[in-house]
């Protein structure tokens, strides 16, 4: 984690949240308010999650982690990567954790890239939902395009960050 | 509208992208409590069942849950408060306004800035994209704010750069947004050559 990245974060909201409460002292109490249960409600499952990464971390020696999802592992570890993304719904703010957590003990960028772009690009999950709203073709089409695009962009990523 | 517009129409179960809990009652029992907190609970159980069975790997286990914790806790405050404001500031019908309207690379500019922006989950975002799509904005700028929405709002990549690294996230974002584009622009031409747009399932409609 970059200290001075966290830090700027802070400074953005809490010096955009203290403009808005010298503007409008209504709408910025609102604005803590979404804050704070978007933070208790995303708590369950982020903590879970955490539990989880502990718990893997602490267990399985990351020369395990590194065989199975590292650059020896091969394609068939970017692959399995990429259909779990694609097919699992996710919040970001949870996956992303765990994916740094994998990254860090040994896994290779192409995997993980391919298991984030999955989740981000390719929403099978709420496809039903989507086609809905959007008919078939945009929906479909969209789906499909983010698919070859999103593994595409984890390729080039595992190229170029090494 | 405004309201409906911030309403899924079809809610998924354990859907908790964003964190966005709507309509849930602020006194919660025990019950819903322990429902909250179940995956939380199997994972002390299992801690537990390390400790028990495999003491040696317990002190590994505490220490990277406590530095992950931290570090999760540290960056979620400012990203919470983040999507506190982005959700008071940019109301959800003012994307309509600006976007259905626009055209051009000016549309597209729109569409990205205005993905970035909310916070919602992308399912959100479906009924929004509908109502753009029958006021007459173009299915590229559409496909271009709904891509941006699921991949590439800013609380997001906060929390990608602090975990993953500021160049993985600036990587993906440089290969996300032309791609996005691209998506749109090759989904509006395919429409184009195939006639046009039928959005409503129940009451065909023709659009575009």
């Amino acid at each position: 984690m970059s200290p001075i990245l966290t830090w700027s974060t802070y400074v953005i909201a809490f010096g955009a949240l203290g403009v808005l409460a010298l503007r409008d002292r209504v709408k910025a109490k609102q604005a803590v308010k979404i804050a704070v249960k978007s933070f208790f409600g995303i708590l369950p499952i982020l903590l879970a999650i955490i539990g989880l990464i502990g718990l893997l971390l602490g267990v399985v020696p990351p020369e395990v982690i590194s065989r199975y999802l590292g650059q020896e592992a091969g394609w068939w570890a970017t692959l399995t990567a990429f259909v779990l993304g694609s097919v699992l719904y996710i919040s970001s703010l949870v996956s992303i954790p765990l994916a740094a957590s994998l990254l860090r003990a040994g896994a290779s960028v192409t995997t993980i890239a391919a298991f984030i772009t999955g989740l981000m690009m390719v929403n099978t999950l709420t496809l039903p939902l989507e086609i809905k709203h959007l008919g078939k073709k945009m929906a479909l089409s969209r789906n499909l395009l983010s698919l070859l695009f999103a593994f595409a962009i984890a390729l080039v990523m595992g190229m170029v960050l090494r | 509208m405004n309201k409906k517009l911030s309403q899924p129409s079809d809610s998924l179960p354990n859907s908790t992208e964003g964190g966005m809990l709507k309509g849930e009652s602020p006194k919660k029992t025990l019950k819903q409590w322990l429902a909250d907190y179940r995956w939380v609970l199997i994972v002390a159980v299992a801690d537990l069942l390390v400790w028990v069975f495999w003491p040696a790997q317990a002190v590994p286990v505490v220490r990277n849950t406590w530095d992950y914790l931290v570090e999760m806790i540290v960056i979620l405050i400012p990203v919470a408060v983040l999507i506190g404001l982005f959700e008071v500031w940019v109301p959800k019908q003012l994307i309509g306004k600006y976007l259905g309207r626009e055209s051009g690379w000016k549309g597209i500019l729109l569409a990205l800035l205005f993905g970035t922006a909310p916070t919602g989950p992308l399912y959100v975002a479906f009924p929004i994209a509908a109502m753009l799509l029958k006021k007459g904005a173009s299915p590229l700028n559409v496909i271009v704010l709904l891509n941006t929405w699921a991949a590439m709002k800013i609380p997001q990549l906060l929390v990608e750069a602090n975990f993953l690294g500021p160049s993985f996230m600036l990587m993906r974002l440089a290969l996300t947004i032309p791609v996005s584009i691209l998506t749109g622009w090759l989904i509006q031409k395919y429409i184009e050559r195939t006639g046009g747009l039928i959005i409503d399932p129940a009451g065909p409609k023709n659009i575009s």
